[in-house]
């Protein structure tokens, strides 16, 4: 699914978050989203998801626009946001689509379950997990209906830096089994590189109060990535440059 | 989470415990431990002592009264022996007063609570869930909750009469509120996060509600539902204190003009236990329900 954002603004009383924001995300693109703390990133993803109306500009899913939850999107939240009353496994189920069979929705949640590494805590309940196990079992949540969009706000923050690095190579796994288009928040300059075609860094700019798209960097290096590769390593240092962190 | 939940307060932070923490450390931790046990710790159980430790107290209490009454300082028209007490006990059991004054104050203790709980499940749900029914009705419950439990008595006895039904009324408004309260509070302060999540795959309207505001609130309900037991009693009381001709409440104001004082020994402890075993019932549902849903 094509993802575009007209000219999308968004305020809160007098504080203005987004103003302007002009995005197009082709069909199977992955995109990662870079900002400061605070910019509006997650604003943005709320947005787009359907969860939260804009106050300019226009979301736009495959030309409709977004007006209230659409069911070809998924989100994976900053925070697990998992209900703590069911296991992790009924957790992931509230992913399935509307109307899946009992069976194959069984069978789908076992084995998102096992994708991200949880089956032998599927009776778990979230309360007894720990955050980065939250965390995966949210984004197992959100694969579970093979949405159109996969939107995902720091999906990986709180893994520990090892997981952190198989859960991306392991989304790209999935992605390549079923091409998605990706919206993906990040505070790692790092996993953006590692995992998107594009990384879009949202900033202000002089004479707007809001944040806009401020840089658009293309990654034109096919998968699988060498995490050490030159030219990655000149981007970074162009990326961490603009978000303010100077050159050793 | 061990911990009891006593008030809606408490009952609302911990649904607020539910979103994870988002500024936790960020590859910080080198080890790959993914089977790190969970917050078990951060919330975890202090260990229970055994409940024989609460005996303690009243085995002594019990001692000090049979050392003091032994001693002779007061006549048994003041304080009388605790062997005196169970006989009492013993002499009301036997011409079948005591179970009576028993099973009826019960009866209206779980019927008024029934009722009372249901009404308080309906409209707290209400004005938890619309802000409409919260700005219509919601200052005046609020004003009615402040009248004490006595002052509806003789209302009570002059619209509805003598007999049951005005003793039901009046336990039912004692377990009302809190039921209310809690209810109403705890729908109203779901965690914004949460029904955000369930929105975002799909639920809306009916299916939000059955599947996570209501089994959000479930912790606090259930301390509510315990704190309107606790208040049921206590108004039950009240309503046979001025009218009845049976019960423990009557038992209480029959002996205090005949001068029992060992009936009203019998009555107070009698009225002590039933409340403290039908709380500990209560409190083992809450302990159920909390594993089942926190
Ligand atoms: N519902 C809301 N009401 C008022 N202000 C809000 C609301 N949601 C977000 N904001 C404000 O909008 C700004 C952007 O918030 P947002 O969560 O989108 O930032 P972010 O870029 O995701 O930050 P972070 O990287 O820390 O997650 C913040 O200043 C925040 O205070
Ligand atoms: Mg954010």
């Amino acid at each position: 699914m094509r993802v575009r954002l007209e000219g999308v603004g968004r305020r809160f009383g007098d504080h203005v978050v987004l103003d302007g924001v002009d995005l197009d995300v082709a069909p199977g693109e992955v995109v990662a989203l870079l900002g400061p703390s605070g910019c509006g990133k997650s604003t943005l993803l709320r947005a787009v998801a359907g969860l939260d109306g804009v106050d300019g500009g226009r979301v736009l899913l495959d030309d409709g626009a977004v007006r209230d939850h659409d069911p070809r999107c998924a989100i994976a939240f900053q925070e697990p946001r998992l209900l703590p009353w069911r296991s992790l496994t009924g957790n992931v189920a509230l992913g399935l689509p509307r109307g899946t069979a009992k069976r194959a929705g069984e069978q789908r949640v076992a084995e998102l379950l096992d994708v991200v590494g949880l089956s032998g805590f599927a009776g778990h309940r979230p309360r007894s997990v720990s955050g980065g196990m939250a965390q995966r079992t949210a984004l197992a949540r959100a694969l579970a209906r093979r949405p159109g969009v996969l939107v995902l706000d720091e999906p990986f923050a709180a893994l520990d830096a090892l997981t952190r690095l198989t859960m991306q190579d392991l989304l790209l796994d999935v992605l390549a089994a079923t091409p998605t288009t990706v919206l993906l928040v990040t505070h790692d300059v790092d996993e953006a590189l590692h995992l998107a075609d594009r990384v879009v860094v949202l900033g202000r700019e002089e004479g707007h109060d809001g944040a806009r798209v401020v840089r658009t960097t293309a990654v034109d290096l096919a998968h699988p990535r060498d995490r050490g590769d030159a030219h990655l390593a000149s981007l970074r240092a162009e990326l961490l440059e603009l978000l303010g962190v100077p050159r050793a | 989470m061990s911990e009891v939940v006593t008030d809606g307060r408490s009952a609302q932070a911990q649904g607020l415990g539910g979103s994870g923490d988002p500024s936790s450390p960020r590859g910080v931790r080198a080890g790959f431990s993914p089977r790190r046990p969970a917050q078990a710790g951060a919330t975890g159980s202090r260990r229970r002592l055994s409940p024989w430790w609460g005996a303690l107290l009243p085995l002594a209490l019990l001692g000090v009264w049979q050392l003091i009454t032994s001693t002779g300082a007061y006549p048994a028209s003041q304080l009388p022996s605790p062997a005196a007490v169970v006989r009492a006990a013993g002499d009301l059991w036997e011409r079948g007063l005591l179970q009576q004054h028993i099973a009826i104050s019960a009866q209206r203790v779980f019927v008024g609570f029934g009722l009372g709980a249901a009404a308080g499940l309906v409209v707290g749900s209400l004005v938890g869930l619309s802000r409409w029914a919260d700005a219509l009705l919601g200052p005046t419950i609020g004003a009615l909750r402040a009248v004490p439990s006595l002052a509806w008595v003789p209302l009570l006895l002059l619209w509805i009469g003598l007999g049951e039904p005005p003793k039901l009324t009046l336990v039912a408004i004692g377990a009302f509120f809190p039921v209310f309260t809690t209810t109403a509070s705890a729908l109203r302060h779901v965690d914004a996060n949460l029904v955000e999540a369930g929105r975002a795959f799909g639920l809306r309207g009916v299916s939000l509600l059955t599947q996570v505001q209501l089994p959000a609130a479930v912790p606090a309900v259930i301390a509510g539902l315990r704190l309107a037991l606790a208040q049921a009693w206590l108004f039950l009381v009240a309503a046979e204190l001025l009218a009845s001709s049976i019960g423990l409440g009557y038992l209480l104001t029959e002996s205090v003009n005949n001068g029992r004082t060992d009936r009203i020994f019998l009555a107070i402890i009698t009225l002590a236990v039933l409340g403290k075993l039908s709380d500990a019932v209560v409190g083992l549902f809450e302990r159920w329900a909390l594993k089942r849903w926190a």
